[in-house]
């Protein structure tokens, strides 16, 4: 396959990924999707998963992000992400402290909305565990 | 006529404080430069949010029921104000002039018979506001981004911005910041934040290239009442870069003139030191010369 997708991963703080690969797969809220050349366009928000970014049939690198938006045009690929680690790095002890702790204060929480924001931290946290566990078992 | 010893305290007085402020613009510049690379890093970030805001918002408009983050509450009687200056001092005009405009801005406000709500960022905007206005102040931030600013930290403004919204404690809000020019020019800057101004960006955007029509997952809606919360964020995010850029660049030059006053008054002193230290010797001759002649 010739045609190449321009995939750029942004976090409000600086510009991580720009650059064309054979292909992208974004956990989009409503189920992953893939990005090839020539996709139609399409915004779509994304859950806190991997983005997996290929080389023709090889995962070359694995980008765990905290959800965002992905903006899909035919010959670009856009990934607005709120945070954005290598999975490569995630720290499994560290991210299993936050959830210890994230429990502990979801048992505290009173009030809804404090309540609901901790469960989404939790989930960011959980889903980031997901991440470094299936790097570990897929190497 | 000062003694000579008063003289030479006050140049050493001098020299120490002109290596005071040559240090300190020598750190501003550093930071300068190190803000300034951090508002560019986040630059591709607000510019595609932008893009895809102005092509999400074109499509919602023309179904008239977007959510009130854009559309507002139908009311401006509430306004709140988000106001930007620093927590440190000796920056030039830095603070005054952020003041001067949100004093401006708040008459001109309740003049109208408007409701106006502060929101101050940086130790200096509220002291110098508390006097005047200590009671229209709802919140205050100090040491936001001390050591180096987060996008956490403009989360955490803009996250008190709307649990203010969603309780109806305002209709309008703007924020009053330093934009960033050159080293040696700021520009206050007045920028609506809530209902967020989204046309002037969308013929930017119609204008350049053919628009694509986008597919939504999941509808429009969804994806605007999760977008715009987290375009307020980097609103006040970019603010808060350009404020810091803003700071040390004021700081940097009013350091730099202080440093060149310094080195005029050392030069000034020096002469008078000297002529004084003269008019001493030829005086103590003349008595010595006296004294032999009357022998």
């Amino acid at each position: 396959m010739a045609d190449k997708v321009e995939f750029e991963l942004v976090s409000p703080e600086k510009l991580l990924t720009s650059q064309p690969v054979d292909m992208v797969v974004v956990p989009g809220s409503e189920g992953d999707f893939g990005v090839l050349a020539g996709h139609s366009p399409m915004i779509s928000t994304v859950r806190p998963g991997v983005i997996d970014v290929y080389e023709g049939d090889r995962i070359v690198d694995r980008v765990f992000v905290a959800g965002g938006f992905a903006e899909v045009t035919e010959t670009r690929c856009t990934v607005l992400a709120e945070e954005a680690v290598p999975v490569a790095e995630i720290d499994r002890a560290k991210v299993e402290q936050a959830i210890r702790d994230l429990g502990e204060d979801l048992e505290d929480a009173k009030a809804d909305d404090e309540r609901a924001r901790v469960e989404a931290k939790l989930a960011i946290a959980r889903a980031k565990l997901d991440a470094a566990g299936a790097s570990v078992t897929a190497h | 006529m000062p003694s000579l010893k008063d003289l030479k305290n006050r140049i050493s007085s001098v020299q120490s404080t002109r290596k005071i402020t040559s240090a300190m613009k020598m750190v501003a510049a550093s930071k300068l430069r190190r803000a300034q690379e951090q508002a560019e890093a986040g630059r591709p970030y607000a510019e595609r949010m932008g893009r895809m805001l102005a092509s999400l918002a074109a499509n919602v408009q023309d179904s008239g029921n977007g959510p009130k983050l854009m559309t507002g509450t139908g009311a401006d009687q509430v306004h709140l104000l988000i106001i930007i200056s620093s927590d440190r001092g000796l920056c030039g005009a830095f603070n005054g002039s952020i003041v001067r405009e949100s004093r401006r801005q708040i008459l001109r406000l309740q003049s109208e018979g408007k409701t106006v709500k502060l929101l101050t960022v940086g130790r200096k905007a509220r002291d110098q506001l508390r006097r005047e206005f200590g009671s229209l102040i709802v919140e205050t931030y100090e040491d936001v981004g001390r050591r180096k600013l987060s996008f956490a930290d403009a989360d955490m403004v803009a996250q008190k911005v709307l649990s203010l919204f969603d309780a109806g404690e305002f209709d309008v809000c703007s924020v009053i910041f330093n934009k960033f020019k050159s080293a040696i020019s700021q520009i206050v800057t007045v920028q609506q934040l809530i209902p967020f101004a989204v046309e002037a960006q969308a013929e930017e955007v119609a204008s350049d290239e053919l628009k694509p029509v986008y597919e939504f997952e999941p509808d429009e809606e969804q994806i605007l009442a999760e977008l715009l919360p987290r375009n307020l964020s980097i609103q006040v995010y970019r603010a808060l870069l350009e404020s810091a850029a803003s700071e040390q660049g004021a700081r940097m030059t009013a350091m730099d003139n202080a440093t060149r006053n310094a080195g005029d008054m050392i030069n000034k002193l020096t002469i008078t030191y000297n002529r004084t230290r003269q008019a001493y010797i030829t005086k103590e001759l003349i008595e010595i010369i006296s004294g032999a002649e009357a022998v």
